[in-house]
């Protein structure tokens, strides 16, 4: 039988704040996660092997090596340039990227930008700043692109060890009103109000 | 000074941030990313936090004090400061910039300025009560001591 290293879970980040860039890192790191950041969606297409002004055509670019393939790809949606909008579509509309699932992060809850990006393909839509539990409800959604149990008991640890340190009462407002909106599967149909 | 006494402040001033509203919960998530491996994070990403807001703040004031005031451009440095404050907790200077954004989309001109001290003002409060906080972190350290964990 063969024994093979299961090679980390990959995350692509992208945000164009460093401090975002260093929480996200952390944040993701502290999970075991593989994690590249980029300061520009025109970089984390350059680091995903699609130029800007290339066609999205599979034998065009290099397939990249087991080692630097990306699973998950978060990104901010507000950033100079490229929006995390932009980059999501050109995500999508390439055939070797558009299995990847990606996240939106925002620090603005927009019903009807909420929408987009989940019509778009986005596999969800957080709020910033990015939390544990928002990765906890993501991971059953990434299952289906890799095969991730070890992830799911860290998970479940890791909450287990949030909720002991943090001991929150039930019903407390959180203070700076975070929600998570629009984790996709079954497919979030909002309906905006404006 | 004696270790416990160190703890004891530092306790003290922890929890007065939380109860005056200047931290919030967010400020707690980022000191549960802190481990043995990487103990100087939180110190690392407020640092951070201090240069970028710290720019952010001046561009907006020299902003306000010209001539013709580009409220766009001004929006713009809010919407960024307050990004970076929600993500490090700072509850109070988060509040500031979302009243701000509130009073730009109402173009109320006279309620944005109106922000514009406060806002200073925190981002100056929130400052000096973070480096006195990591002052008696590495007191307590270098006594020997432990950081006394935060219980809500």
């Amino acid at each position: 039988m063969e024994i093979a290293t299961q090679t980390p879970f990959h995350v692509l980040a992208v945000d164009d704040s460093s401090l975002e860039r260093k929480l996200i890192e952390k944040l993701l790191k502290t999970s075991s996660y593989q994690v590249t950041t980029v300061d520009s969606g025109s970089k984390a297409l350059e680091f995903l092997g699609l130029k800007e002004d290339q066609k999205s055509n599979a034998s065009t670019f290099p397939l990249y090596q087991k080692e630097t393939k990306v699973n998950l790809i978060i990104t901010d949606y507000c950033m100079p340039g490229m929006s995390g909008y932009d980059l999501l579509k050109k995500i999508k509309e390439s055939s070797a990227l558009r299995d990847i699932p990606v996240v939106i992060l925002s620090s603005e809850n927009v019903p009807s930008r909420v929408t987009r990006c989940l019509e778009e393909g986005a596999e969800a839509f957080f709020l910033k700043p990015l939390k544990f539990s928002d990765l906890a409800r993501l991971e059953p959604h990434l299952s289906k692109s890799k095969d991730v149990p070890e992830m799911h008991n860290l998970f479940k640890s890791k909450m287990g060890l949030m909720s002991k340190r943090n001991k929150r009462k039930r019903g407390e407002q959180d203070e700076n009103l975070h929600e998570t909106v629009g984790v996709t599967g079954p497919r979030l149909k909002l309906t905006p109000s404006d | 000074m004696d270790v416990s006494m160190l703890q004891r402040t530092y306790s003290d001033l922890l929890t007065s941030l939380f109860r005056e509203g200047i931290l919030n919960q967010q400020f707690t998530e980022l000191q549960q990313l802190q481990d043995e491996n990487n103990p100087g994070f939180v110190f690392e990403v407020v640092s951070l936090f201090f240069e970028d807001s710290g720019r952010l703040i001046n561009e907006l004031i020299s902003n306000f004090n010209q001539q013709a005031v580009d409220y766009k451009k001004i929006d713009a440095y809010v919407h960024q400061l307050k990004g970076s404050s929600a993500s490090i907790g700072a509850e109070k200077i988060r509040s500031v910039c979302q009243t701000f954004r509130e009073y730009y989309d109402k173009n109320d001109i006279q309620g944005c300025y109106n922000c514009i001290q406060p806002l200073n003002q925190e981002f100056v409060t929130f400052k000096s009560k973070l480096e006195a906080l990591f002052t008696l972190e590495q007191q307590i350290v270098a006594a020997g001591g432990s950081i006394p964990m935060m219980r809500h």
